[in-house]
């Protein structure tokens, strides 16, 4: 048999060194671009030195540094706010656990989350929110993920149980959180009291894990050849979409619960998830039948002939092949549902802006330091937007590698 | 003949739309046989080897493939898939599986096989097919050669009884149609029951006990590969085996 496959040892050609190369290269290359850096290199210096002048000496931080606490949980009882930080350090678990397993971005994740609470833990500074206790807590979290770390690269657990366990944490998470209303331990604490980072987080994150399933569904729904399923999801994801988030968010918090008796009226904070869940599916929708509509028909039929039905043909050969087609698509749209989630404020749930924003009006004093808080919490959505961004770079390039489409 | 054709086909007919594009086909197949068919493009050929497995449902007419009649019943039509295999002009691999998950997945979520033997039988098919080597690679890394040879493990994992071929080189680089037709050869040796659609009239010559010539929908010539090639009674035929065979 003949066999084409040659074996080949690519040499490659030594990568010239240095940074005069590079600068060479890329700065001076012609006279134009001599011309634009010498221009640019003082005006960059100039605004990063002005920058630099006005967060370290003219700006003034009171307003974000003096409230930690709201703006991470809003009203969140304080005598309570340990089970923030039962819940935290599980995450923390499970980030070091997913680490030692899986290492890339989860290890700059930890090692970046490690860092954060190492420093804010010896910060030498006196603040009330920052006490010993405080700072024990932010110091265990480093060994709490170094003993995920361990469990994870050392021991022989499953993944499908850390699969779990991401799952668990969140979901006991919220029980925790929301408390019994019997109970002498765990009390329980109205969501009128949830706030800040928290209820972003929350939001977002509980958008994003039931939006994902329902869009599926619905991207299904509408290719059905069953008339009503499709019609009925043409109908649902054509009217979301032609309809402002705000509308949405203000039907499920105002006539929804018109609607409902007053004993059954569902909690804020689920209906403004609804709300969001229902925004985010059907834009998911639309994105998944697209990636659906790209599986070449010869993918099906080869899964038939091999004896597979529907559903089989569906869970391991469509689906995997269109969600990988789509999937900067669908972190995009996730990164705006995270950033969306801000809209809650008009019904009344103080998420982190609504906190900043509370917290401006509190004070004339602060009024005058608005451009700080907004700044801070820019710099906040920032960080968790290219967080997911980066996930999915890492991931497409993770598929990329695997092999060629 | 007292033996119960495996494959036996009765006045099939098919339309698209207003297009007949088979009309009345008749063909017994016996265990071990290797049929091959051929003819022009639009002939229906394709068309009638993808009615076997119903990747195409036919309108009019009568198949039943290993005593079990296709019909609208699903579970017939599952069972009949899982007992032909089928191997596509273009592959069909997954892309987004490994070589050796290709080839496990069926016998594992259909056959319902444990993990092991799946991977066991693949190996050997791979080391049947001359490629074990390329096991943990991702179809997208192989040569069409080798992806049609993979493709054709696939369908052999399923144990079937009949081997559909839909024109298997047609969309391979002329350098990589020899190890696949080897490869059938081989398996055509081993007893494989088997309906090739090709144009590979050397391929036919050696291993085919019997020759289809469709055109219109209709089969306008069959016999043994001698009759055919030294001795075509119809003037479509002789005029087709001399357009293909001229090069």
């Amino acid at each position: 048999m003949v066999n084409i496959a040659i074996e080949q040892d690519h040499i490659r050609p030594p990568q010239p060194p240095g940074l005069i190369k590079w600068i060479k290269e890329n700065l001076f290359s012609s006279i134009f671009n001599t011309v634009l850096t010498i221009l640019l290199i003082p005006l960059i210096s100039y605004l990063l030195f002005a920058v630099f002048r006005w967060v370290f000496f003219a700006a003034e931080w009171r307003a974000v540094t003096q409230f930690p606490l709201l703006y991470a949980v809003g009203q969140y009882p304080r005598d309570q706010i340990w089970r923030v930080g039962i819940i935290l350090s599980g995450l923390f678990l499970f980030l070091g656990i997913s680490w030692g397993r899986w290492g890339g971005l989860l290890k700059s994740i930890s090692f970046t989350a490690g860092l954060i609470m190492l420093v804010t833990s010896l910060l030498p500074v006196q603040h009330p929110a920052l006490d010993l206790n405080m700072r024990l807590y932010l110091g265990s979290n480093l060994l709490t993920i170094l003993v995920g770390y361990l469990l994870g690269s050392k021991t022989a657990i499953k993944n499908t149980h850390i699969f779990i366990g991401w799952l668990l944490v969140p979901v006991c998470g919220i029980v925790l959180l929301a408390g019994f209303e019997a109970s002498e331990l765990i009390p329980d604490v109205s969501t009128t009291l949830w706030g800040g980072l928290l209820v972003t987080i929350l939001l977002a994150a509980g958008g994003i894990l039931l939006s994902f399933p329902l869009g599926i569904a619905l991207a299904f729904g509408r290719r059905s050849s069953l008339p009503v399923v499709s019609a009925f999801s043409t109908v649902f994801i054509e009217t979301i979409r032609g309809v402002p988030l705000v509308t949405i968010l203000f039907m499920f918090s105002i006539i929804l619960a018109l609607f409902l008796p007053v004993e059954s009226r569902i909690d804020r904070l689920v209906r403004a998830l609804m709300a969001v869940t229902v925004f985010s599916a059907a834009y998911s929708a639309e994105n998944i039948r697209g990636g659906l509509q790209a599986v070449p028909l010869g993918q099906i039929e080869a899964a038939k002939a091999l004896g597979m039905g529907n559903f089989k043909t569906t869970i391991f050969i469509v689906l995997p092949q269109a969600l990988r087609a789509v999937l900067p698509a669908i972190v995009g749209q996730f990164i705006s549902l995270f950033k969306d989630t801000t809209l809650v404020v008009i019904i009344g749930i103080n998420d982190f802006l609504g906190i900043g924003r509370s917290i401006i009006n509190s004070d004339p004093e602060f009024v005058q330091m608005r451009t700080e808080v907004y700044i801070f919490m820019a710099v906040v959505y920032w960080i968790f937007s290219y967080l997911m961004s980066l996930a999915s770079r890492r991931m497409e390039a993770a598929m990329g590698t695997s092999n060629n489409m | 003949m007292a033996e119960e054709p495996i494959i036996y086909c009765k006045n099939v007919h098919k339309w698209y739309d207003d297009f007949h594009a088979l009309r009345g086909i008749d063909m017994d197949v016996f265990l071990g046989e290797v049929i091959v068919i051929f003819g022009p493009s639009g002939s229906g050929k394709s068309t009638f080897i993808r009615t076997i497995n119903r990747l195409e449902e036919h309108q009019e007419g009568q198949i039943v493939v290993d005593g079990i009649e296709l019909s609208h019943d699903v579970r017939n039509i599952e069972q009949i898939r899982t007992e032909t295999g089928m191997v596509f002009q273009q592959f069909n691999l997954f892309p987004h599986l490994s070589v050796l998950q290709n080839i496990t997945l069926a016998p594992i979520w259909v056959r319902k096989w444990p993990k092991d033997k799946a991977e066991t039988v693949a190996m050997e098919l791979l080391e049947l097919v001359g490629i074990p080597e390329q096991a943990l690679k991702f179809p997208g890394n192989l040569s069409g050669g080798q992806q049609q040879r993979v493709a054709i493990a696939r369908a052999l994992a399923m144990q079937p009884k009949i081997m559909l071929f839909d024109e298997p080189t047609s969309a391979l680089d002329p350098e990589m149609i020899k190890e696949v037709l080897d490869t059938m050869t081989d398996l055509a040796e081993s007893g494989m029951t088997m309906i090739v659609v090709t144009h590979e009239m050397g391929f036919a010559r050696a291993v085919a006990d019997r020759l289809y010539f469709f055109d219109e929908g209709l089969i306008v010539e069959s016999g043994t590969p001698e009759e055919i090639y030294s001795n075509p009674q119809e003037e479509r035929t002789k005029l087709f085996l001399s357009q293909i065979i001229q090069h």
